[in-house]
């Protein structure tokens, strides 16, 4: 009574966050809804006494990959809604993938049904009393060693590949400062002014353009203090403007 | 009278391929790499549960012991695919799975 129960929810649970990812047009919720099927699934591996597994499945998927998942969608920024109206290659596409997949459901259960419904082959002994996870690291680090060693040769591989392919190559041409380009304006522009004031002023004054140019200076130092006397009354929010004004 | 139903290992074993036919599924119809990366994920997690269906029908621990490689393997995988996702996803924002060649060269 309580295993169906069990595998009422969590199969429930698995279906629901398949259809999820199949169905959400919105990667975020699809990697959600992953994550329910991942649950569910576990939950399945307590109720078939694989303990230990369950509680990898639920720190590795649902912690791990899940969180990799989410952490590539949001860091390029590519939580954009998918349009799934659209057909993307057209000419019944959706219709020849539904049949492809109902065609490998097919398969699988007519398998299975030939067997009738029984797993053949060599019945290993397991012993009940001792708990799963002693068995299976018994099995892991004897019967299974050499695979497991091979394994950490690939998870090393997959990370030099991994910081291999996301390392962003830079040439020497390609190394541009940001912002160069608005600063560069900026300054032609304020020699620009600069030019046209000291040119202005120096029509009146005569042929001194450097005094001209300090005492256009002192006018606007005595501007800024002045800015600062206001601002000191106004609290913070003149200070800003001074200081853009000064510099 | 629902007390009496008996959960086989039978109903895990369809509940995997009925997983892994929705992941089938979704990895021929959707562009979005992201989502086709999930729906990879969705087919291994089928075979993982029908694996360790299997390891008790037969008693055996074989079934948990490739389940865990299973894992290291999906780890892994998703570790490189998710590199080359941001690979392409960098040169060409919204990329699907059809601008997969511009990474060629």
């Amino acid at each position: 009574m309580i295993e169906l129960v069990v595998f009422a929810v969590a199969g429930a649970a698995c279906l629901a966050g398949a259809v999820g990812v199949v169905a959400s047009s919105n990667p975020v919720h699809a990697a959600l809804s992953l994550v329910g099927t991942l649950f569910g699934i576990a939950v399945l591996f307590v109720a078939q006494d694989a303990n230990f597994l369950a509680a990898v499945q639920v720190i590795v998927y649902a912690g791990a990959i899940v969180v990799l998942f989410l952490f590539v969608i949001m860091l390029l920024g590519v939580d954009r809604v998918d349009n799934l109206r659209v057909e993307p290659l057209g000419g019944g596409q959706r219709v020849t993938a539904a049949v492809v997949a109902l065609g490998v459901l097919g398969l699988v259960l007519a398998t299975l049904a030939s067997t009738g419904w029984e797993a053949t082959g060599a019945v290993g002994e397991v012993d009940e009393a001792v708990p799963d996870i002693n068995q299976l690291g018994e099995a892991l680090f004897t019967r299974y060693v050499y695979a497991f060693e091979i394994t950490s040769l690939l998870l090393v591989i997959a990370v030099v590949g991994a910081v291999l392919l996301a390392r962003r190559v830079r040439r020497e041409e390609e190394i541009v400062d940001p912002g160069q380009a608005e600063r560069q304006a900026e300054v032609t522009e304020r020699i620009a002014r600069a030019e046209a004031r000291a040119g202005g002023d120096g029509a009146g004054n005569g042929e001194q353009p450097a005094s001209v140019d300090t005492t256009s200076f002192g006018a606007s130092d005595d501007f800024v203090t002045a800015q600062r006397g206001l601002g000191s009354a106004e609290g913070a929010e003149g200070l800003p403007e001074a200081e853009g004004e000064r510099s | 009278m629902i007390g009496a139903i008996e959960v086989t290992p039978a109903w895990y074993l369809v509940l995997g391929a009925a997983l892994f036919s929705i992941g089938t599924f979704g990895l021929l119809i959707r562009r979005n790499p992201l989502v086709m990366f999930m729906c990879i994920e969705l087919m291994l997690n089928a075979v993982t549960l029908t694996f360790v269906t299997f390891s008790r029908m037969v008693r055996d621990t074989g079934g948990q012991s490739i389940v865990v490689f299973v894992l290291v393997v999906a780890a892994a995988e998703v570790v490189v695919g998710l590199a080359i996702i941001v690979a392409l996803l960098r040169k060409r924002p919204g990329a699907t799975a059809d601008d997969v060649a511009i990474l060629e060269g």
